[in-house]
Order: structure tokens, then sequence, then C-alpha cells
């Protein structure tokens, strides 16, 4: 059991049709679904209470996930081997509690994100793809072109990708890889954006990715 | 999932909203299912998934072993660029699967200018949208809602449509499909077999006839169809089935909260109100049972928010104790009751101070009128009186925030009663500076006016509209006369309204006009970015459809209307008296204050709200 009132952390799932669940309304997904499991979720203080919650890093639509975190307290107290199965099913279809645990390590540890994806290639080989890919991201520097809230802005994604393996198979390029998710952030859509900007030849006629698991700067688990 | 569709949804606004599997959504399996039946919404998911009547059908259809029900909603402008453009058919949330795999496909139609977006989702689903064009039996094309009690303008469209309240009826035409198509009928055995039951529509069973100039004189009812078909209603609306386990959206909706009925029908009889009139009689939810039933809801969906929903809350009778029971469980829990739609009078303004505990919301009235005289001619029964005292309670209270809505162009209105409105405005900002407790904090009047469309079924169903340039005319006689600055006057365009008349009272001819509005492009025409006054317009012309001769033309006391063969309950002889009335500025009483002999009983054999009055007797 854990006391009320402790600083928690959640890790979930989010696949199949829940990856179009946007970020703000996954925020309001999770407080009626912690209502609905019966978890009183601990509110902020102050005029016009809210759940105090937070999802670590926010994931793009359209990107699943086995490796989401989320920081909340209970005003009761938890036995967290239940938690897990209680509260995914009060989940919409695609979102799995995996596990809670008290506190967690310091956001500002977390450095890499380890992820897969498919990039789809409806006319064009996969295996003179994967050559390509993996030629273009041995680049020292890849400079692409993103919008920013105050217009577009020039940046240098190189250095944000540690590691990138591209293995075809019948349509598509399987990708594994790890890439920086803090300071600075890499969007893995922009993998793909940089193919558009600067080797269209190669770029995917669809791509997703998938977030795999989140390490500190010596690539250990982050918790 | 459809490998097109997850192309296509990164690149559209809200994805959530197309993709289904959501918390409550009804999932059954596929080889235990013998009909598959869709709740096809003519309107965006946010609305759609907003309506009660929605829930409650796709709760009760599910209800049925072997018959699965899910839900499609039209598709935002992007997401039907990108449908039509990958050849993707539109497809049920639940399953994926495409429309016209299924058995039947339900639309539930509350207002006309959803009509384009049905034949546009005929189309998105691959499917003719007339239904001579369908010669199959299956997908059964059915509507129901407030829309069909005038079937003739979708007549064409529509395979068979139910009247009144669903969740009474549709069960009985799916489960004769379930038989027909086991057993292989035509399309046309089905229609006749299920126009045999009562509350059933079938349009193609109807004849319209027109004499020499053209004017509509009536329907011949073809293969032994009903000669009139009465709506069907819920008779034990205590006890009929309430959804507390319902879906709940992954994504924000227009009313993301769970919605309590209280009761069906309207007590008030206001002579332009359609759902006033066609809900009758009132039946009423023991306050106890609303209580149990909004508890079990805010906990089967985790919302945050509960809201009370019939067509004049405050006659509810046990609205107290359902209030206190209510507030007893949200208020420990930081959950808002919501109420809308009170009276001007003191025990509501009571109440909303209670509520006010929780949340803070602006104050609503909607006088429909300026002055007594015409608030007297259309049968709304509020006295300048009452919503003075409302008002300055609600600014003794703190309020500074009122919504006042009126409209323009009602029978008997003169230019007296426009200025009327403004006069109503300019009290109720006296009555501010006089009470408010906080002046620094300022005041705001909001004046709504939208032009009034006369419906079938309703004592106006005579009544010709107003030109929109008159609507006009009034809007700046009404502008004209409001001087203070607290006070904002919004009005509504009268295009929309004038295309709603014609759709509202229109006949089977109207049918090609909204068929060619479509063909050029016209769906989801609620909303004011996809509505063209102009395209509806030039299909008049082209299908030599007048359409002031719907909207403009006083009706003959004997007119047959197109929508006479439809019984909603409510006699043709009681709304003509009402009528008449009105010619007089006279009221009538409420059903609690007395019978008037509307005709609603014979459909229950009584009147439970009116007869409790009555101390169990029946007028
Ligand atoms: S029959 Fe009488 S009591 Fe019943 S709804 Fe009509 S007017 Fe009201």
């Amino acid at each position: 059991m854990i006391e009320a009132g402790t600083k928690l952390r959640l890790r979930f799932a989010k696949e199949g049709r829940a990856v179009y669940i946007s970020h703000l309304d996954l925020m309001r997904t999770m407080q009626r679904a912690f209502l609905r499991a019966g978890y009183p979720l601990k509110y902020s203080e102050g005029f016009n209470p809210h759940p105090v919650i937070s999802i670590l890093l926010p994931l793009g639509v359209g990107a699943a996930s086995v490796c989401e975190l989320m920081d909340f307290s209970l005003t009761a107290p938890l036995d967290e081997a239940e938690l897990p199965e209680r509260l995914t099913a009060a989940m919409p279809e695609g979102v799995r509690a995996l596990e809670v645990y008290p506190g967690g390590r310091k956001v500002k540890e977390l450095k890499w994100l380890e992820l897969e994806g498919v990039f789809e290639y409806d006319a064009r080989d996969p295996a003179e793809m994967a050559a390509g890919l993996r030629d273009f991201f041995a680049r020292p520097s890849i400079v692409i072109t993103k919008k920013t809230k105050r217009g577009t802005g020039e940046s240098d994604i190189a250095p944000a990708i540690r590691f990138l393996s591209f293995s075809p198979d019948e349509k598509r390029v399987l990708l594994r890889g790890v890439i920086s998710a803090q300071e600075p952030t890499l969007n893995p859509e922009h993998l793909a954006n940089a193919l558009r900007q600067l080797a269209p030849e190669l770029a995917p006629d669809f791509a997703e990715f998938r977030r795999l698991e989140v390490c500190d700067a010596e690539m250990k688990v982050f918790r | 999932m459809d490998p097109r569709l997850k192309r296509i949804l990164p690149k559209v606004q809200k994805p959530a909203r197309y993709t289904g599997g959501e918390y409550n959504q009804t999932v059954k399996d596929k080889d235990q299912v013998e009909l598959r039946c869709a709740l096809c919404f003519p309107d965006t998911y946010e609305i759609g998934m907003s309506n009660l009547g929605m829930r409650i059908l796709y709760h009760t259809i599910n209800s049925m072993p072997g018959v699965w029900c899910e839900r499609c909603f039209a598709p935002w402008e992007d997401m039907e660029t990108e449908l039509r453009a990958a050849g993707l058919p539109l497809y049920a949330l639940e399953s994926g699967d495409p429309l016209k795999d299924f058995d039947a496909l339900g639309f539930p139609i509350g207002y006309e200018m959803a009509y384009t977006t049905v034949l546009n989702m005929l189309d998105l689903a691959g499917l003719p949208v007339r239904s001579a064009d369908r010669p199959d039996l299956l997908p059964l094309v059915f509507a129901g809602g407030t829309s069909c009690c005038n079937p003739e303008p979708m007549a064409d469209f529509l395979d068979l449509m139910v009247i009144g309240e669903g969740e009474a009826l549709d069960n009985e035409v799916l489960e004769l499909l379930r038989t027909a198509k086991r057993e292989g009928w035509t399309k046309q055995t089905y229609l006749r077999a299920a126009a045999r039951i009562p509350g059933v529509w079938v349009p193609s069973l109807y004849q319209p006839e027109y004499d020499e100039d053209e004017r509509f004189t009536g329907l011949t009812p073809l293969s032994g169809a009903p000669e009139t078909v009465t709506k069907r209603i819920v008779e034990d609306f205590e006890n009929s089935p309430f959804p507390t386990k319902q879906i709940v959206p992954s994504t924000e909706i227009v009313h993301d909260r769970v919605n309590l009925e209280l009761f069906r029908g309207c007590i008030r009889g206001c002579r332009f109100c359609q759902a006033g009139q066609v809900y009758r009689p009132v039946r009423a939810r023991s306050a106890e049972k609303l209580i149990q039933q909004g508890i079990e809801s805010l906990q089967a969906t985790g919302y945050q928010e509960i809201t009370l929903s019939s067509l004049s809350s405050s006659d509810y009778r046990e609205l107290g104790q359902l209030c206190d029971g209510l507030l007893d469980y949200c208020v420990p829990r930081s959950i808002g009751l919501a109420l809308p739609s009170l009276r001007a009078d003191n025990f509501s303004m009571d109440l909303m101070q209670r509520v006010q505990k929780v949340r803070k919301s602006g104050l609503t009235f909607a006088p429909e009128a300026g002055t007594q005289r015409l608030r007297d001619a259309i049968n709304k029964n509020v006295r300048e009186e009452d919503l003075l005292e409302s008002c300055r309670v609600a600014f003794a209270g703190g309020w500074n925030n009122v919504k006042l809505y009126f409209m323009l162009g009602l029978p008997t209105e003169t230019d007296e009663d426009v200025v009327g409105i403004a006069k109503v405005a300019e009290d109720v900002y006296r009555l501010w500076r006089e009470h408010a407790v906080n002046k620094a904090r300022g005041v705001r009047i909001t004046v709504s006016t939208s032009c009034f469309i006369p419906k079938p079924h309703t004592p106006f169903q005579w009544a010709p509209m107003v030109t929109k340039e008159e609507y006009l005319r009034r809007v700046k006689l009404l502008r004209s006369s409001i001087r203070s600055r607290a006070i904002v006057y919004n009005w509504h365009d009268a295009e929309t309204s004038e295309i709603e008349g014609v759709l509202s009272r229109g006949d089977r001819r109207v049918g090609a006009v909204i068929e060619a509005v479509w063909r050029k492009g016209g769906r989801l025409e609620a909303w004011s970015d996809f509505f063209d006054h102009a395209r509806w317009m030039a299909a008049f012309e082209a299908c030599g459809v007048n359409p002031d001769d719907y909207t403009l033309r006083p009706r003959a006391a004997g007119e047959p209307f197109p929508w006479e063969r439809v019984n909603m309950g409510v006699t043709r002889r009681h709304l003509w008296r009402e009528w008449e009335l009105t010619q007089e500025d006279r009221l009538s009483p409420d059903c609690r204050a007395g019978c008037v002999g509307c005709g609603a009983r014979a459909l229950l054999g009584c009147c439970p709200d009116h007869d409790v009055e009555m101390g169990g007797e029946s007028a």
C-alpha cells in the first residue's frame, strides 16, 4: 500500500485507435478514467481547482508508445499491484496502464528515446530505399526548416540522432533508433520531414512511429 | 484499421472523432450477430454525440440480442475530401466496416437543415440517394426525429420513417427486418409489412396529389397503407431505458457532460413551439429515479458536470428535491450542476443561487416577444414583472450577465412589439443600476433575435413568415431603439430561416430542391461555414419551385397539409382554435391549470401530469 498524497508515476501504453487522441484530450481522458476506476486524483488548491497531473513527454497525434509516463497524486491510499488492471478497464481502447510506483527520477534526467518506425513505399524498392536511408542519416549534418511559433527556423537534427538502423521488408522499411527526447527535442516526424526536404527520392509515402523506451544520458532505462 | 484510413487521419483536424474506440462503446461478436444497424447522425461527431436521443437509441437497439448497432457521423469538410480522394466509403466507428454492408441505416433528424447532409452521407457510403434507386432490401434506410413529423420533403430518399419516439418503435422495425432478411423478402414485401406497425410511415406508399394550379391537395395511401399514422410514445417513462453507461468521447464534444432527462413533453403550449406540441403528453420521471440515474451516470462516465434537460425544466414538480439530491453528491466531489432554461420566477432564482455554489454561469431568459400583448398572442406565459423580479434578485445576488432571447416576425407583431424588446432590455439595465452589488464589474445584457419560422403541427402552421427584408427592417428598428451601451444586440440572419421555412412546411416537390442543392455541394448547412443561400435560390429556380409559396403564403382554414396524415397527438381542431385565440391576443391555460383538450390524451388514455394536478380525475 502507498500512502495518500504520495507522488506517483504511472507508466502506460497508448496504441491502436488511441494514437489519435491529442495530448489535451488525453489529459481529460485520464481524469475521467481515474474517476471511473475509483482513484481520487489530488486537486490543486486555489480558486479553480484541477487535478494535478502531468504527462512527461507529450506524444504527437498518430504516434504510438509503450513507455508514457505520467505524474499524479491520490487523496486515498493505493494498492499499487491492483492499479494497472483496474485503471486499464476504465480506459478507452488502446490505453493500458502498465505500472505505478512512488516518486520516479527527475524529469530533466530523461534524455534518450528508443523508438521504432515504419516507412511505407508504394512503388519503390525497399532494399534500395534502406540503403539510401542509411547513407542519408549518416551525414554529419542534416539541416531542416522547421515551423516555429515565430515563423520558420533552421535546425540541424543530426546531433539529436544517436543511432538509426533500417531494414527492408516486402513493401516497407523498418526503422529502429535512439533519438534525443529533450534538449534538444527531436520529434520523430522530423526524420520523415528531413527526407521530404533534402532527399525527396527517399521520402516515404507514409511513416509511423512507436516509442519503445525512455532512457537517461547513460542509456539506462528512465523510471 | 483500413490502411487508407491510417494515411488520412494524420492529415485531418481532430482525427479522434473518426476512429471510434471510446470508453463504453458497444462491440459485439460479428459471428453472433444477425442484424447490423448503424445510427447515422447527419451532423458532426461533436454535435451528434451531444444528442441524448442518439445515445438512448444506441442503447435500446443494442439491447436486442443478435443486433449490433454502431455509430456514424458526418465528416467535416477536410475529412470528406480525403475520404473521396482515397475512394474510402463512409464507415461505422465501432467496427470500421463500410455502411453499405450494413442491414439498416437509421438517421435521427432533429432539424431540417440536416437534410442535405443525409443525402451526402448516403453518397459517401456509396449508396444511391433515392429510395427508388436502391432496389435491394438491405441496407434499409430509415429516419426518425422531430423533422419526420412532416415526412414529405425527404419522402423520395428514405425507405421508411418512424413517427414519434424511436425507442418505442425502432426495435419492432428492426425485428421485422431480421425476419425479412432471414426469409429473403423483397424490399416491397418488407415495406408493406412494416407499414402495418403502428407509427411506421412508408413514404413510397403515399401518393401526393396536386390540382390544376399545382396546389397540393393531399396524399393518397397505396397498397393498404394506413390512412393516418399515429406517433408512438414511451408509455412508462419512469421505467423506460436510460443509458447510464454512456460512451465517453475521447475528444471534446459540445455537451461534454451527463444529461438527465426529467420529462418528455411540455405543459405550456407556446404556440410557436413545435417540440412543445409534438412531444405531448407530459411524462415525468421521479426525482428518486433521476438522482439514481444521475449518480450512476457520473460514476460510469467520470464526467465532472451534469445538466438537467427538458423543454422547460422549472416545470418539473420535484425540481427542488432533485437538485438537493444531486448537489449532495456533486458538491463534495467538485462536480458541476447546470440548470438550463429555467423560468423567470423566484423559486428558480433561489435554486440558481444554491447551484451557483458549484458553478457560476450567466442567466438566460427567453421572453420571445417584447410586449405582454404579443406574449399573450403566442401563449408565452412570461410576465414582465416576473422577469424583472428575477433579474433584480440575480443582480442583488452578484450576477452581471443576462441573455435575453426574442423572435422577430411572430404572427400579429407590430412595430410597438419590436420596440418593446428594447424597453425590456433597458428595464433590465435600469434594475442592474439600482440593485447591483458590485457595479465596478459592469454588466452585460445580450439581446438576441431570430426570425420566426412556422412549423407543422403547431397553431402557427397556418401563418405566413415575414420576408427577409421585413425581418431586417425590424432588426434595424430594434437596433435604433436600444440606447444603453451595456446592451449588446445580436441578430441571426434570415436567409437560413427562409430555407428552413420552406423545408419545414414543404411537400414532396421540395425534395428535388434538396437533391439539387446537395448535387451542387450542399451539406452541413446548419453550419454558417457551409450554408449558401444563393445555391438554394438557384435550385428553386432550376426545379421550378417557388419558395415564397411555402413561406409567405397564409394558409386557408381547410387547406390540406403535406403532414396531414401524420398524427402527432395534438389535433388540427385544437391547433386551429389556438390560432384563432392568437388573433384575439388570448392565452390558453397550461395543462396544470386546465386541460384544453389538445388531443394528446388519446395517445395514452390519460395525461399523467395533468391528472395528478386534478387529483386523479381526467378532464
Ligand atoms: S390533453 Fe389536456 S392535459 Fe393532456 S396534453 Fe393536451 S391539453 Fe394537456
